[in-house]
């Protein structure tokens, strides 16, 4: 089901409030992504993952850097994220099993940081966009 | 099995400790027939659950919500024994409640959206990292005796 004119104006206003604090918040989702789940540590083995890595916070930036594109794109998230669908696949090669960990760990980091927004809709809105974010992402895998 | 570093125990029974079980355990079922609405398929009895206010409000899911909570609390006290602790209920939610124990991690992972949201700077990556391997451990405890 595509989102809902709700769904988007829920994800659209968090964004706003979240400003150019994406990259910090992402970055933390990927630190609580490397603890919680041991085994995504596995596609980093390039990168320093000791606390407070300069390589994962830039990492970080970079996946916030396609959330904030995605949330631009609502209407279009195959195609705007159809790039990066195929580096994914073809030359990342990450199991896509792992995406919807990141999208877990990303809503936790949300609602440690915005207690006040995160409520029932915003998340059901959240995990819905998420969803659809994983979806593209996995779209150009076979 | 799922093995629990002394740390890991040490954290998750500390934060269990400050926890308002009756209040978290209807937010977490309350949250979770919000953002997944097909789970409403096993509470077809309970009446009004047509909004997320109808939702969170409903005193039958609050009610739920602490019975399956405190149940969680068991594993907070069993975590060396996870499969023992749930083998009757593993049963039930397969023979009685046919319940898909995809279900179960769908609510984990809802209860560690609702720790993060109420404890906040206190829930740290290490705690949620202790608090994944308990949903994870409950589970697959739960999903054990299934056939």
């Amino acid at each position: 089901m595509a989102l809902s004119a709700e769904d988007r104006a829920l994800v659209r206003a968090l964004w706003k409030k979240l400003g150019s604090n994406v990259g910090v918040y992402a970055t933390e989702a990927l630190e609580r992504t490397f603890l919680a789940f041991p085994a995504t540590k596995t596609y980093f083995s390039h990168l320093d993952l000791s606390p407070g890595s300069a390589q994962v916070r830039a990492h970080g930036q970079k996946v916030a850097d396609a959330l904030s594109l995605a949330v631009e794109r609502l209407d279009d998230l195959p195609r705007a994220l159809s790039a990066l669908s195929h580096l994914h696949a073809c030359q990342l090669r990450v199991d896509p099993a792992n995406f919807p960990l990141l999208g877990h760990c990303l809503l936790v980091t949300l609602a440690r940081h915005y207690p006040g927004d995160f409520s029932p809709a915003l998340q059901a809105s959240l995990d819905k966009f998420l969803s659809h974010v994983i979806s593209a992402l996995a779209s150009e895998y076979r | 099995m799922v093995h629990f570093t002394a740390e890991e125990k040490a954290a998750v029974t500390s934060l269990w400790s400050k926890m308002n079980v009756e209040e978290t355990g209807g937010e977490a079922l309350g949250r979770l027939l919000v953002v997944y609405p097909w789970t409403q398929r096993f509470f077809d009895s309970f009446g009004n659950l047509s909004s997320p206010s109808a939702i969170l409000g409903n005193p039958k899911v609050k009610a739920h919500g602490k019975k399956v909570l405190t149940s969680f609390g068991d594993a907070i006290k069993n975590m060396d024994n996870l499969k023992i602790t749930f083998a009757k209920l593993s049963e039930l939610h397969c023979d009685k409640l046919h319940v898909d124990p995809e279900n179960f991690k769908l609510l984990g992972n809802v209860l560690v959206c609702v720790l993060a949201h109420h404890f906040g700077k206190e829930f740290t990556p290490q705690v949620q990292a202790a608090y994944q391997k308990v949903v994870a451990g409950v589970a697959n405890a739960l999903a054990h005796k299934y056939h």
